[in-house]
């Protein structure tokens, strides 16, 4: 999946090719390569930068799907020691594209949950694509009443196309799965902080999605339907380039309409190329401000905590009052 | 927000503005059988051959499960806005207000049910296709605000296709929105009577309606997650008979009982009855 590459990320690599080249030839050289070099790696890092300032909301969807783009293991991975993975929901099996356990947060024990996609084509139909059934949001909620026993903050991450539909989740409630989430996380009283690190699908991202905090990845989307959904709806047409981007433009599904519309509270710079080019970095952006946001969080008594979660999703939406 | 503002006089039932002359006769859609239309409005839109429930407005569902003259209608002046800019959705809104009335996807109201107070929000499919957006979330949040300063129960009866695209994210926020609502009254101990009927699903499956403490559902009514047409396309054969009727979400334990509309006022009084520890209503008991 190394090769994996976005339309719009072909000049990147084709400098990077370039540089990777000079490299090569200069064996014995490097002295006075070194100075061909530079001011192309200066240009990549100005391109990069360039291009992904500019992305269209329909290239974020691409970026935010990217499958080389950190997952919820791979932040797990970078910015938390500890971990200790937990399974299954206790009531039918195991729900893989849900991860999900304790960890270490700066020092702090914390409980991880979050979708996760598979990496390969193996992987992926293991972990559904990151799709859930049923399980996965039991065995989340499960998790949470766990932490909320012990009086440890949630962290969750949001990375999922939507719930999986089919014939199983159907007959096993998916919808009872996903409500009852949204209800008890209105009321969990420990601290949530809820990040949205690649794409936020529907009823299936915010079944994780209710917490006192919501991040955002700069180039993540988060959405009420795909836009490929949307598209096909609206315009009888979910495929081509045209109705997908005007999809992906109607809909508002950037980091900054969303914290314009106040559904997202902060968003997280990514590095320059997006998370992908450089997770590390992606990593510490993100440690950072879990760390910040649950050092706020932590200061605030449970009522209180209760109240501010539940008044900030009481205000969302935007009606007009006329008495006409 | 402010949570009360003017309250209008309350609507007639949609059956007494419209005078059904004598002499109609309507035909059942799913099994032909063919009465006076009349006959059809006293069943309310049962078929008295098969049984088919039909749709019914919002306003017919106030005037069948509330007592006469104490219906008290609210936030009738709620309109949806346009957040996004979506491409045509103000004129849908027109359309669709001239249509099916300015309530918007959902009615609520205050009145007695069987003699008992209660807060009733009906949502309404024929207001583009009985879609969750701002107007209906913020509606049931008041509604269940009102449930909770005067401690009454809360009944939800969902139609709906789910969210409303037009709005985007604001739509799926409208399910955390409602859902936190109804997290108060539980805490606080105030019963929730969540009906389906059809259709329910996507988001509104998918938060309140399947959060009741008791759920009902009526005959037929298709409920779930995922509309049968997506998950036809994802698995790539047709679906097993009956899958995701009423019937089958009693089967698989996802609602207590599948409930005739013409018990429906019967059996919600008699759970509500039980529910706030109130003694059973003259005549109800042994019915
Ligand atoms: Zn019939």
């Amino acid at each position: 999946m190394g090769t994996t590459l976005l339309e719009f990320e072909k000049p990147i690599a084709e400098l990077e090719r370039q540089i990777e080249e000079l490299r090569k030839s200069a064996e014995g050289h490097e002295v006075e390569v070194a100075a061909e070099i530079a001011p192309l790696s200066a240009k990549l890092e100005s391109l990069k930068a360039d291009i992904y300032r500019n992305l269209t909301p329909l290239q974020r969807v691409q970026v935010a799907r990217h499958p080389r783009r950190p997952f919820t293991l791979d932040y797990v991975r970078l910015c938390m020691t500890d971990w200790i993975e937990l399974h299954g929901d206790r009531a039918f099996r195991e729900d893989a594209a849900i991860a999900a356990g304790w960890a270490r947060l700066d020092g702090e024990t914390v409980m991880v949950i979050g979708h996760q996609r598979g990496r390969d084509t193996k992987e992926n139909l293991r972990r559904n694509f990151g799709m859930p059934h049923p399980e996965g949001y039991r065995k989340a909620l499960r998790l949470m009443k766990l932490a909320e026993k012990f009086q440890v903050p949630v962290l969750t991450f949001i990375d999922t196309p939507g719930a999986w539909a089919g014939l199983g989740a159907e007959e096993r409630g998916q919808s009872e799965a996903i409500a009852r989430n949204l209800y008890e996380m209105s009321r969990l009283t420990v601290p949530i902080i809820a990040t949205v690190i690649g794409e936020g699908g529907s009823g299936g991202a915010l079944a994780l999605g209710v917490a006192d905090r919501v991040l955002m990845f700069e180039h993540s989307v988060y959405s009420v339907i795909t836009v490929e959904g949307c598209a096909a709806i609206l315009w009888k047409d979910g495929k081509s380039i045209e109705m997908r981007e005007r999809a992906a433009d109607a809909l508002r599904i950037t980091a900054p309409d969303l914290k314009r519309l106040g559904v997202i509270d902060d968003i997280l710079p990514e590095p320059a190329g997006g998370a992908h080019a450089d997770p590390e970095a992606a990593a510490r952006t993100l440690h950072d401000a879990l760390v910040e946001a649950l050092e706020t969080l932590k200061e605030i008594k449970p009522e209180k905590l209760l109240r501010r979660r539940r008044e900030k999703f009481l205000a969302m939406g935007q009606v007009v009052e006329s008495d006409a | 927000m402010a949570w009360f503002r003017k309250e209008k006089q309350p609507r007639q039932p949609l059956r007494q503005r419209l005078e059904i002359p004598p002499d109609v006769w309507e035909k059942c859609e799913q099994c032909g059988h063919t009465d006076l239309a009349e006959k059809f409005a006293r069943n309310v839109e049962v078929c008295p051959g098969c049984g088919h429930h039909r749709r019914l407005r919002a306003s017919e569902y106030l005037a069948m499960l509330l007592d006469e003259g104490t219906i008290e209608e609210h936030d009738t002046d709620l309109r949806s806005a346009d957040p996004l800019g979506f491409p045509d959705y103000p004129s849908r809104i027109r359309k669709a207000s001239a249509n099916a009335g300015e309530s918007d996807a959902i009615l609520t109201a205050t009145g007695q049910l069987g003699g008992l107070p209660v807060n009733l929000g009906v949502m309404d499919f024929a207001f583009m296709g009985g879609s969750m957006g701002s107007v209906v979330g913020e509606k049931i949040a008041r509604l269940g605000q009102r449930s909770l300063e005067r401690k009454y129960p809360l009944i939800l009866i969902s139609a709906s296709g789910g969210a409303r695209m037009q709005e985007g994210v604001l739509s799926l926020m409208q399910m955390a929105k409602a859902s936190a609502v109804l997290a108060q009254l539980g805490d606080r101990r105030i019963p929730y009577i969540s009906i389906l009927t059809n259709p329910t699903t996507g988001g509104v499956s998918a938060s309140y309606a399947m959060l009741g403490d008791a759920i009902l559902a009526e005959p037929g009514a298709v409920i779930g997650f995922a509309g049968p047409r997506v998950i036809k396309q994802t698995l790539g054969q047709d679906l097993p008979e009956g899958f995701q009727t009423a019937e089958f979400l009693l089967d698989h334990g996802m609602v207590d009982d599948v409930v005739p509309r013409k018990e429906l006022k019967r059996v919600v009084g008699q759970l509500l009855r039980h529910m706030s520890g109130k003694p059973a209503a003259a005549g109800w008991a042994s019915a």
